[in-house]
C-alpha cells in the first residue's frame, strides 16, 4: 500500500521525509507503548500513535518502520520532527482518532503488522 | 564485507548513558545500529541488536543512577553490555515477567514502563545474562549470534 493514498485518506499532513511518499508499506502497528512495537511491529511497517515525543522517533528507527502517522493532530515538538528527518521518516498529521485512523485504513485493505492470530 | 573478511577484529564501541536525559536516550544505540549497517551485517540482526540495545539503553535511563553502554561486534557475534550504577533489581524473575514494572507515570506517558523491556531484550537474544541485587548496580550481559 503507497503511503501518497494513505496520507489521502487520511487527510494527513505530511511533516518530514516527503520524497517518502512513494514507498510501500506492509502492515501497520497501532500502539501508544513503544515496547510493544519493538517486541511487535513487522520490518517496513506504519506506526499510528497517539504519543509525539522523541522516544517514537527512536523506537520507529529501531524497529525499521518507514513511516509514523501522528493521530487527533498530535503536533510533535521541532526537535522531534528534526530527528524524523534526520533518520529519513516520513511523518504525517492526521486529524483524525486513532480508533478512525485504524478503520479508514483497515477499509482501504491495510492489514496489522503483526501475526496477531489471524 | 563479511564474506571478504571473516576474520576481521572485533570492534568496540562504548557510549555513556546519563540518568534520565530523554533527549539524548536512544543515540548510543543509534549510533550502534549505524555502525551494523556501515559494516554491511544482514537486516534482521541489525534489527535485533538495535531493539535490544535501545530497550538496555532506555532502562538505565529510566530506572538508574546512569550507566554505560558497550557494543562489541564481531564476525560471529555482536555483544552488548548495559551497566549501571544502582539500584538494582530485587527480584530478577520478577522484573523478567511480561507487563511487571516499577517506572513512574511520567515514563509511562512516554510510552515505556510496560514491564516489556527485559522480556523483548530476551527475545532478540542468543544468550542474556543480569546480574543484580538490591543496593547494587545493574549489568545485563547480551549476545546475538550473527547466525542462529
Amino acid at each position: 500500500m503507497l503511503l501518497k493514498d494513505i496520507c489521502d485518506w487520511l487527510q494527513g499532513e505530511v511533516l518530514t521525509g516527503r520524497d517518502k511518499m512513494g514507498m510501500e508499506v506492509q502492515g501497520a502497528c497501532a500502539s501508544d507503548l513503544m515496547s510493544h512495537v519493538l517486541a511487535n511491529a513487522g520490518e517496513k511497517a506504519l506506526l499510528i500513535t497517539g504519543l509525539n515525543n522523541l522516544q517514537v522517533v527512536r523506537t520507529a528507527e529501531m524497529s525499521d518502520i518507514e513511516a509514523i502517522i501522528f493521530v487527533q493532530n498530535k503536533r510533535p515538538a521541532p526537535e522531534v520532527l528534526e530527528l524524523a528527518k534526520e533518520k529519513h521518516l516520513l511523518t504525517i498529521l492526521t486529524p483524525y482518532s486513532m480508533f478512525t485512523t485504524c478503520g479508514i485504513l483497515f477499509k482501504n485493505g491495510l492489514r496489522c503488522g503483526l501475526d496477531d492470530g489471524r | 564485507m563479511m564474506d571478504d573478511n571473516k576474520q576481521f577484529k572485533p570492534l568496540k564501541l562504548h557510549f555513556t548513558v546519563e540518568q534520565g536525559d530523554f533527549i539524548r536516550a536512544g543515540e548510543a544505540s543509534s549510533k550502534i545500529k549505524k555502525v551494523l549497517s556501515q559494516l554491511g551485517f544482514p537486516g534482521p540482526l541489525i534489527r535485533r541488536v538495535a531493539i535490544a540495545a535501545y530497550e538496555a539503553e532506555m532502562n538505565i535511563v529510566i530506572h538508574s543512577w546512569g550507566g554505560e553502554l558497550e557494543a562489541e561486534i564481531g564476525p560471529e557475534h555482536v555483544k552488548i553490555v548495559a551497566r549501571d550504577r544502582g539500584p538494582g533489581i530485587p527480584d530478577i524473575a520478577l522484573a523478567m515477567e511480561e507487563g511487571y514494572s516499577t517506572a513512574p507515570d511520567k515514563v509511562r506517558e512516554m510510552g515505556f514502563g510496560a514491564g516489556m523491556g527485559l522480556p523483548n531484550i530476551q527475545n532478540c537474544a542468543t544468550e542474556f545474562i543480569i546480574e543484580s541485587g538490591e543496593g547494587k548496580g545493574t549489568v545485563l550481559r547480551i549476545l546475538i549470534a550473527v547466525k542462529e
